[in-house]
């Protein structure tokens, strides 16, 4: 059916990688431009010189890391109890799972902050720590969609049944098994999520400006507001980094249990046994 | 394996004694492995929205009353509603369209594979550069001072700000919306666009019909309910969008989350149910989207088989 050059495929091809790369190149060029007349990194400069870079990204990296080591360890056992003894939950579990990619951001933490708010029994938000609480619970919930979902793929992917049934006929206690046996072999499955969880949180600019924490994405907001040129050079520095998490995502999310990450030379494949 | 799960969880539901050691403690207690995560959804994510919904049909005294849902048709807010209807419904609509073109022509354009492999990863970052550096982004290439503007003004002498264009306005953030509604399309509808099989084609052919017929009695009534169902995907998406308005428009832009998020910074409504009520709102519509997507994509999954 196909005859000759495929003018129209080329052409929608053409403009769709026009729209996708001018922007990025519009942006570092114009990142460049800040001092007048001559291309230079200034502006980079400027923004990775600056305390408040360094301090609102430390506080949103920690914040986003405990967010995924909460994650990690409400999905995982999780997932685990309820593919092994509690399928008929597994609806349900999935259902919750799936919620907030329903709830904007914005009425999540509009409910977060009236039920935990200073006249509430639990009044999270009249602290700082209680706030940061709030915010790293916040990222859980934004997470728990891509966590749940990479978590359970992870766990599909190898027998948990077999491998329980062999801890426990070996002695091992339940908590044993989950954290001896069951983490080491989703682990790069949790790893996916981390990632995920990582790019959702680190420039996160709702949650964390409706909490007043000193965060990446409101100092991000800030800038735009105050300067012109920083913001394309923290642009081009934010999709450089998605960049990044996304590919060691893709890595992790298809590289199966005890895989090396990268191939050892010589030996490549054939060395890996067989599942 | 599965199977195996099944039988597992089946005699442990009945009872049945199977030669384990401390059986009967198990059988009852199973359950409490799921209670830290229904704990957690619960008291995060549960009573937080439950909260604000019962507010919703509450007044100022906590009485039971309809004021508030009513009051979300009073002008400033109706028109914020319609404002942010409008907005992802266009920028759903041509992510919808300009993606499945470019599914298209990736997929069966005839076309070299490696380009279908750039354009997917480059998506599936792409889908994940939002918020704020995406704002950034567009200031950078289409704001006033941006670089496309500079160079269309300088060399085509097309002045795009004197002719009535902005960045800062309706369609500007359409066209910024598209820089993750167009990758989003093309992930999510490349399954369909693969599952139209060549045989179907084949067999229309000879059968005598021509290109333009195969795809409108085959191609397209085959893919529509997957389309239909991506594009209410891209709709939710945007309608929840409110970092990239924000970073791009500072609050002058008042669709529904930037109405919201300023209620919340300071009750500008002087209505705290007011509030309740427009959250109450914006979780209808992406309740609706999201089942109309759902009931869409199991229709639509009848022909992946």
């Amino acid at each position: 059916m196909k005859h000759g050059f495929p003018i129209a495929s080329t052409l929608i091809v053409f403009v769709a990688a026009a729209y996708f790369l001018v922007p990025l190149y519009a942006t570092f060029q114009f990142s460049l431009q800040m001092k007048r007349g001559e291309l230079s990194l200034a502006s980079y400069a400027s923004v990775l010189a600056s305390a408040d870079f360094i301090n609102t990204l430390s506080y949103s990296a920690i914040a986003s890391f405990a967010a995924i080591l909460f994650g990690a360890i409400l999905v995982v056992p999780t997932a685990y109890w309820v593919r092994l003894k509690l399928q008929k939950l597994r609806p349900a579990v999935e259902f919750l799972s799936l919620l907030p990619l329903i709830i904007p951001p914005v009425v999540l933490v509009f409910g977060h902050i009236r039920l935990f708010g200073s006249s509430s029994i639990l009044p999270l938000t009249m602290t700082s720590t209680g706030t940061d609480i709030l915010l790293i619970v916040g990222y859980v919930v934004l997470s728990l969609p891509y966590m749940f979902r990479a978590v359970d793929n992870g766990m599909a992917a190898i027998d948990i049944a077999t491998l329980t049934e062999a801890a426990e006929s070996l002695g091992a206690s339940r908590l044993r098994t989950i954290v001896e046996i069951i983490f080491p072999n989703v682990r790069s499955a949790i790893v996916a999520g981390a990632f995920l969880t990582f790019s959702i949180s680190l420039g996160e600019f709702v949650l964390a400006s409706l909490l007043n924490r000193p965060a990446f994405g409101p100092y991000m907001v800030q800038l735009g507001e105050d300067r012109a040129y920083e913001p394309a050079a923290l642009a081009i520095l934010s999709f450089a980094l998605t960049w990044i998490l996304m590919l060691l995502m893709q890595l992790f999310a298809t590289r199966k249990p005890n895989q090396r990450l990268l191939p050892r030379f010589g030996t490549g494949q054939s060395r890996k046994l067989a599942p | 394996m599965t199977a195996m799960i099944e039988s597992v969880a089946n005699d442990v539901r009945v009872g049945q004694p199977i030669p384990t050691r401390n059986i009967a403690a198990r059988v009852s207690w199973s359950w409490l492995g799921a209670i830290p995560y229904f704990a957690f959804t619960t008291l995060f994510m549960l009573i937080p929205v439950a909260y604000l919904f019962i507010g919703a049909f509450q007044n100022q005294q906590g009485e039971f009353t309809f004021a508030n849902l009513i009051d979300l048709t009073s002008p400033n807010i109706a028109a914020s509603y319609w404002l942010s209807i409008r907005l992802s419904f266009a920028s759903a609509a041509i992510g919808t369209i300009a993606g499945l073109l470019l599914a298209y022509a990736v997929i069966m354009g005839g076309l070299p594979s490696w380009l279908r492999h750039a354009f997917t990863t480059f998506s599936g970052v792409a889908s994940n550069f939002a918020g704020v550096p995406l704002a950034f982004a567009f200031i950078a290439t289409l704001g006033r001072l941006g670089l496309v503007t500079i160079i269309l003004k300088q060399v085509f002498g097309i002045d795009l700000y004197a002719s009535g264009f902005t960045l800062y306005s309706f369609w500007g953030l359409a066209l910024t919306y598209l820089y993750f509604q167009l990758p989003l399309m093309l992930l999510v509808i490349t399954p369909a666009v693969e599952g139209l099989k060549p045989e179907w084609r084949e067999a229309a052919q000879s059968l005598g019909a021509n290109r333009a017929q195969y795809w409108l009695e085959v191609g397209l009534p085959v893919l529509t309910p997957s389309v239909l169902g991506c594009f209410l995907l891209l709709f939710a998406n945007a309608f929840g969008t409110l970092a990239t308005v924000i970073a791009l428009t500072g609050s002058n832009f008042s669709v529904v989350p930037i109405v919201l998020f300023q209620q919340i910074r300071g009750n500008v409504l002087y209505n705290p149910n007011l509030g309740y009520a427009i959250a109450f709102g914006m979780v209808v519509i992406m309740v609706l989207s999201n089942t109309l997507y759902l009931v869409l994509r199991a229709r639509a999954e009848r022909w992946q088989k």
